[in-house]
């Protein structure tokens, strides 16, 4: 039987989408001609939306954008906002918004090991990121109440202080993660299954990921030092010593290890932030309705999933003229097509999962 | 007895047997894995149904009994029809010819553990689960839909590859048993005093993988890999049908794990035959060993497949020609060597 090129489509309902993504498929057999996704299927109208809102009232809109990472969205947002109206933050307001950013950081990462684990076949890794996972959430749940759209980062500084208990309860919670970390790349790292479904796939170089505008994890996984933390640094970052790990190949591989060594670097920043965590006020004093004088800020901050960031326009009143976000998700997901070209179908999913998108995010 | 005990009553005994031993195997088998892949990933599974959840997997077929059976407009009505009935027709067919211990003595009259003897039973229970990707095929290919057709394809190639080195491996038993008969390949390891597993480890580990691929079970369950073909061959069954592919997957990997015990571990047989000291073994009855024997491959395959990611294609087929393949030549050839030269 001659097996012609065939059009497959690939969600908005699939298991390894990672939610209503769709993507229009040219296969020959198994081999992959022509990767083209089609957005839209979650979209809300979030940035017209905004504009109808008070500067305060749009932060727990933004725990919608990329729903694994809300608090470094509250956290881009409340940045350019703060910006814009030239508001100081107190210093212990910033380390706790360092703590919880980390800690988000690495509940998304985790979710993402566990996720990237299942498209390639091993179950198990997912309940282990999960259960990992969790525990972060007890902490987000404990420190205000909320676990997935915590809305956690107010404009100003953060919603509650850090108390003793807490801090003491993050420790203990920093303290178990290396422990499951280890179980899972027990299982994986040297697994020859995993290797052959990794090592080399949806290879890119450092020339074309800075091209492709790639930010984050997938492009520090071809040897580009860009973190935002480190290169322009917000929000206090600059106060910690920590490294940016890089890979070498560009491949899904080190794609997976950098994400993995980033988890340890994030449970270095939390205990250094705890640590040295200054006193003061954990928040500054921002007034009920905040207006502000006409003009323009952009911001940007290291989320998990790349480079995020916020455009403020302000026209005089208390709700703003124009927000505009960039989204990592959307920018990484461009490259798509690039890294599939001549893979087996098998590896779109493993692709596309190690780009770690979120629909939320891409959609808007 | 009668003539109406004898020929009637314990036939009919027998047929029932034959279908309920392999049905109670699969609802132990779906259980056993749901509970052990929760607990292995630290999870606790269905409990509720039951005690500790043992009838889950009747109360998902009561309801898989009543949920509407969807045939799509452009699928190819009687081939769609037939491919589940001939997948779970060929799993329990051949179940016929498993035999499940000696005969048991009942007062004067003998009772043999299975409902026919041939003499080339090894070949008609590898034929019938062979058969059984027909069904998968004309499943795949009668749903016109794009995913089933592509795990159809996929599992054509796979269970051809596999086939190869599953008879070389299943011939090295025959040569060393001079029998094609399952109760006599026993009854010569009971013989010889060595299960065949012990004495061919080689061909029992590639029997054992080819064992894996073809029953579709993880790392390579290609064709109705979730992430990738969303339900592979059957995602466009529902209902009954849906769940005689379901069970039929288990029925073969029951019929699978009882071959791997027939063949290489002493199907009924005690533990530790020549030792005088665990003499006391032989008092448990044989079929009890058998199911034990059973009961721990089936519980490898859950192992694995908690454990393992999947294969992807090329490599599959890689590992099967490049490596498989040729072991199993040279493990055959060294046998028939051996063989030749005693």
């Amino acid at each position: 039987m001659a097996f012609r090129e065939i059009d497959l489509n690939m969600g908005p309902q699939h298991p390894s989408t990672h939610g209503v993504l769709r993507l229009k498929l040219a296969v020959d057999n198994e081999v992959v001609l022509r990767v083209e996704p089609v957005l839209g299927y979650l979209h809300r109208g979030m940035e017209k939306l905004w504009e109808s809102l008070t500067y305060t009232q749009i932060v727990p809109l933004t725990d919608r954008l990329d729903y694994l990472a809300s608090l470094s969205n509250n956290l881009a947002y409340c940045l350019a906002v703060e910006k814009l109206a030239g508001i100081e933050v107190p210093r212990r307001a910033r380390y706790i918004r360092v703590v919880l950013a980390e800690l988000q950081r690495l509940a998304s990462h985790l979710a993402w090991t566990g996720f990237m684990a299942n498209d390639i076949g091993a179950m198990s890794v997912l309940l282990y990121g999960f259960e990992a996972r969790e525990d972060i959430l007890d902490i987000f749940e404990e420190y205000c109440g909320a676990r997935l759209t915590v809305h956690g980062i107010r404009i100003g500084g953060a919603v509650h202080d850090l108390d003793g208990p807490l801090v003491s309860r993050i420790r203990a919670v920093l303290e178990r993660i290396p422990k499951r970390l280890a179980d899972i790349r027990s299982l994986l790292d040297e697994n020859r299954i995993w290797k052959e479904r990794t090592v080399g796939i949806g290879r890119i170089t450092a020339g074309e990921a800075i091209d492709y505008g790639l930010t984050g994890p997938p492009l520090r996984a071809c040897g580009v030092a860009w973190d935002m933390r480190k290169d322009i640094p917000y929000s206090s970052y600059d106060d910690f010593d920590f490294d940016v790990p890089l890979g070498t190949n560009g491949d899904v591989y080190d794609r997976y290890l950098v994400r993995l060594e980033e988890i340890c670097q994030s449970i270095r920043i939390v205990g250094q932030a705890l640590d040295g965590l200054p006193e003061g006020e954990f928040k500054a004093k921002v007034p009920r309705v905040l207006k502000i004088a006409p003009g323009e800020a952009f911001h940007t901050i290291e989320a998990p999933k790349g480079v995020l960031g916020f455009t403020v326009r302000s026209n005089g009143t208390d709700k703003p003229e124009r927000v505009k976000m960039k989204s990592p998700s959307f920018i990484n997901l461009q490259s798509l097509e690039h890294l599939c070209q001549g893979n087996l179908f098998s590896d779109v999913i493993g692709i596309l999962g190690s780009l770690d998108i979120v629909l939320g995010e891409i959609d808007k | 007895m009668t003539p109406f005990v004898a020929d009637v009553l314990i036939p009919l005994g027998k047929i029932a047997a034959v279908i309920l031993y392999p049905m109670v195997m699969v609802v132990v088998m779906i259980w056993l894995e749901r509970r052990v892949v929760a607990l292995m990933q630290g999870r606790l599974g269905p409990n509720r149904v039951g005690f500790q959840g043992v009838l889950q997997p009747v109360a998902d077929a009561v309801k898989l009994f009543f949920k509407e059976d969807i045939i799509p407009r452009q699928a190819d009505k009687l081939l769609f029809n037939i491919s589940p009935v001939l997948v779970m027709f060929s799993s329990l067919l051949a179940f016929c010819f498993v035999p499940l211990g000696e005969p048991v003595r009942i007062g004067t009259t003998t009772l043999t553990l299975w409902i026919a003897d041939s003499p080339v039973g090894l070949l008609i229970v590898l034929g019938l689960s062979s058969i059984s990707v027909f069904g998968v095929i004309f499943g795949g290919w009668a749903s016109n839909s794009k995913y089933p057709l592509m795990g159809a394809l996929r599992s054509v190639i796979q269970v051809l590859s596999y086939e190869i080195p599953t008879g070389l491996a299943v011939l090295t038993v025959v040569f060393l048993a001079r029998s094609m008969d399952l109760v006599e390949i026993v009854r010569r390891q009971e013989a010889s005093g060595v299960w065949y597993g012990f004495l061919m480890p080689v061909s029992f580990v590639v029997f054992w993988i080819s064992a894996v691929a073809e029953t579709n079970r993880a790392p390579f369950d290609l064709p109705e890999a979730e992430s990738e073909l969303v339900a592979g061959y059957h995602t466009e069954y529902s209902g009954m049908k849906f769940a005689y592919f379901y069970m039929a997957e288990y029925a073969h990997m029951v019929l699978v794990s009882s071959l791997v015990v027939i063949l290489f571990f002493g199907g009924w047989l005690p533990p530790f035959q020549g030792v005088k000291a665990l003499a006391f073994l032989h008092a448990v009855p044989g079929f009890i060993w058998y199911l034990v024997k059973i009961m721990f491959f089936l519980y490898l395959y859950v192992w694995i497949r908690a454990t393992l990611p999947r294969y992807r294609f090329d490599s599959l087929i890689r590992l099967v020609w490049k490596w498989l393949i040729p072991l199993a030549l040279a493990n055959f050839l060294v046998v028939a060597l051996v063989r030749f030269l005693r």
